[in-house]
């Protein structure tokens, strides 16, 4: 038996954050139904946080509103809280509790009776997979160990939304499996509502039945994957060249079949619904415009390619880590 | 809009259903946690009962033999207070408040429906209980010296009380100062608030030895109330309610000033500004 999937679990209407006068969220118009996974998506600086902890009433907002579990955000934050379980982007513990009294605290917090929390911890350690550890300092965690035990801590009261802020970020691909999983389960046997910020395309794409794209505080595009990656065409053609790509691409966009041409820097992206039957002429045009190609590659888009779409740029992981 | 209609939790969790805890439960669960951390966290509680058993015997060993000209006078009891204030001032959980701030533990807090004012009552609650036990190696040794309470027992359980109480003061000073900054360094710093308080005051000679500008500045210095009430329970054969009353109004002055701080201080930390 699951939760009702009817109903809307988060809905934003022109939801707003400014902070001394610089604007971080604008006019956030969003509605996740119960039993969703949405995936936020966006780079670092997008607004994906603030939105988070707008919704989950850390942060009021400064325009618009919002309402989670039915719940006003700004009106009605304690029905929220007691809704909602979330683990934010920074892992949020105390290193000097060991794992189990960091979780049965939680549990107490939430008002849970002694004999729920003991079960609750039982089937938390088994699905977090710390073994003996729980019973160990935090501190002594490693960074997975940390992230594991922080979705733990936002699961004690079984909450009807989950948030999750870049639940995956500085995880080995094995935990970050591990994790893609356990939001499948959560969603799957429990009907859990997942709302999940993500900057790994991949991610969004594996786990989210919607995304939304926002940059620079906006929604700038909401759909399912297929829907979006549709959206900038059935293949795409990518050309690498040398020198610059924006000369040659009024050459491309005269052969048949070819959708639409973006030239980034030294990249031709070209959209088509036929990949197979345009890469042919797409080369011979290349050739006749005397330009040296350094590769040529025909694939499916993916969310990035509706990204770049978008916004004209990619979001570039190692550029934000690095920052 | 729509609103959930029914929430159907599934049967393995079916008593798994978050509520509020109520004030005294939310309590319980902070003082508790702040509790379990104080062993954890030794560096923050011995200095504090060593600094103060060191100076209470060297400041005897100093200073006796000038105040044995006046008959009746017993130093040992009347260094004993200053001790235990040394002892007690400044202990609290603010710095393991500040560190909650930095780890983001106390995001994790926040999200929770915890009672805010719960966040802060609770750790001073640890505080109370934290301080009524660092006396205890104090009165130890004062009672080995030849320290006699009025009264006896009760003697001991309100001097206890007072300087507990006189702790709990002051930390809110602590706790203003770490929920306002987020700032572990200003936290430690916060303990030099006390030096004008512990040395503008007679704290090791009588008010009557002092010289006539710092006899001023102690009639305005609550501390010196204090040590008199404290001192009024070793140096005495009566119950001096006078003494006693004075003590606990000037704690109830400091205590109101400092917890209007940190209580404004933890509103601003929780304002979701």
């Amino acid at each position: 038996m699951t939760r009702e999937r009817n109903g809307a679990a988060v809905l934003a209407e022109g939801l707003r954050r400014q902070f001394n006068g610089t604007t971080a969220v604008e006019s956030l118009d969003l509605e996740i139904t119960n039993g969703e996974i949405y995936g936020f998506l966006g780079p670092n600086g997008a607004g994906k946080s603030t939105t988070v902890r707008m919704l989950c009433t850390l942060l009021a907002p400064t325009g618009g509103r919002a309402t989670v579990a039915g719940h006003d955000i700004a009106t009605d934050p304690g029905a929220v809280r007691l809704r909602i379980g979330a683990a934010l982007q920074d892992v949020a513990l105390d290193p000097k509790q060991t794992g189990t009294e960091l979780l049965r605290l939680q549990g107490r917090l939430y008002g849970l009776s002694t004999r729920a929390i003991d079960r609750r911890v039982q089937q938390l350690a088994d699905l977090i997979d710390l073994g003996d550890a729980l019973q160990q300092r935090i501190a002594t965690y490693s960074g997975g160990m940390r992230r594991r035990l922080d979705l733990a801590a936002a699961l004690v009261h079984n909450p009807e939304i989950l948030f999750l802020d870049e639940p995956t970020t500085g995880l080995d691909p094995i935990s970050r499996a591990r994790v893609w999983a356990e939001v499948r389960r959560l969603n799957a046997e429990l009907g859990m509502t997942i709302f999940l910020t993500t900057q790994y395309l991949e991610e969004a794409d594996e786990l989210a039945d919607r995304v939304g794209i926002i940059d620079h505080g906006r929604m700038v595009a909401e759909g399912t994957p297929a829907d979006l990656k549709r959206s900038v065409g059935s293949d795409l053609i990518i050309a690498r060249i040398e020198g610059d790509a924006a000369g040659v691409a009024p050459a491309i966009k005269d052969i048949d079949g070819v959708l639409n041409v973006e030239a980034h820097g030294n990249e031709l992206i070209i959209a088509t619904d036929n990949g197979s039957a345009a890469i042919s002429p797409v080369a011979v045009a290349l050739a006749a415009c005397e330009v040296r190609v350094r590769d040529l590659t025909l694939r499916t888009p993916t969310l990035d390619d509706v990204f770049l779409d978008l916004t004209g740029t990619r979001i570039d992981h190692d550029t934000e880590e690095a920052s | 809009m729509t609103a959930i209609d029914t929430i159907a939790i599934p049967i393995a969790d079916h008593d798994v259903r978050a509520r509020p805890a109520g004030l005294h439960h939310d309590l319980a669960s902070i003082a508790g946690r702040a509790l379990r951390a104080v062993p954890r966290d030794v560096e923050a509680v011995v200095p504090p009962v060593f600094i103060a058993l060191f100076f209470f015997v060297v400041n005897i060993a100093t200073l006796q033999r000038l105040t044995e000209s006046t008959p009746g006078f017993d130093y040992t009891a009347f260094q004993m207070a200053t001790a235990i204030l040394l002892g007690v001032t400044g202990v609290s959980r603010a710095g393991a408040l500040v560190m909650d701030v930095q780890d983001k533990y106390f995001d994790r807090l926040l999200l929770t429906p915890v009672r805010r004012t719960a966040i802060l009552l609770g750790h001073m609650a640890a505080d109370v209980a934290v301080a009524a036990a660092l006396t205890v190696p104090i009165i130890i040794l004062g009672l080995i010296l030849g320290v006699r309470f009025q009264g006896g027992p009760i003697g001991i359980v309100l001097f206890m009380t007072i300087a507990s109480l006189w702790s709990l003061a002051f930390a809110g000073f602590g706790y203003a100062i770490a929920l306002k900054t987020g700032n572990p360094a200003a936290v430690q710093s916060s303990f030099l608030l006390f030096f004008p308080f512990l040395f503008l005051t007679s704290s090791y000679v009588p008010r009557s030895q002092l010289s006539g500008w710092l006899d001023t500045v102690a009639g305005l210095n609550p501390v010196t109330y204090i040590l008199d009430g404290l001192r009024s329970i070793v140096l005495t054969d009566s119950w001096q309610w006078d003494q006693l009353g004075k003590a606990l109004l000037a704690i109830a002055v400091v205590g109101t000033i400092s917890m209007a701080m940190c209580f404004a201080a933890l509103r601003g930390r929780t304002a979701r500004g």
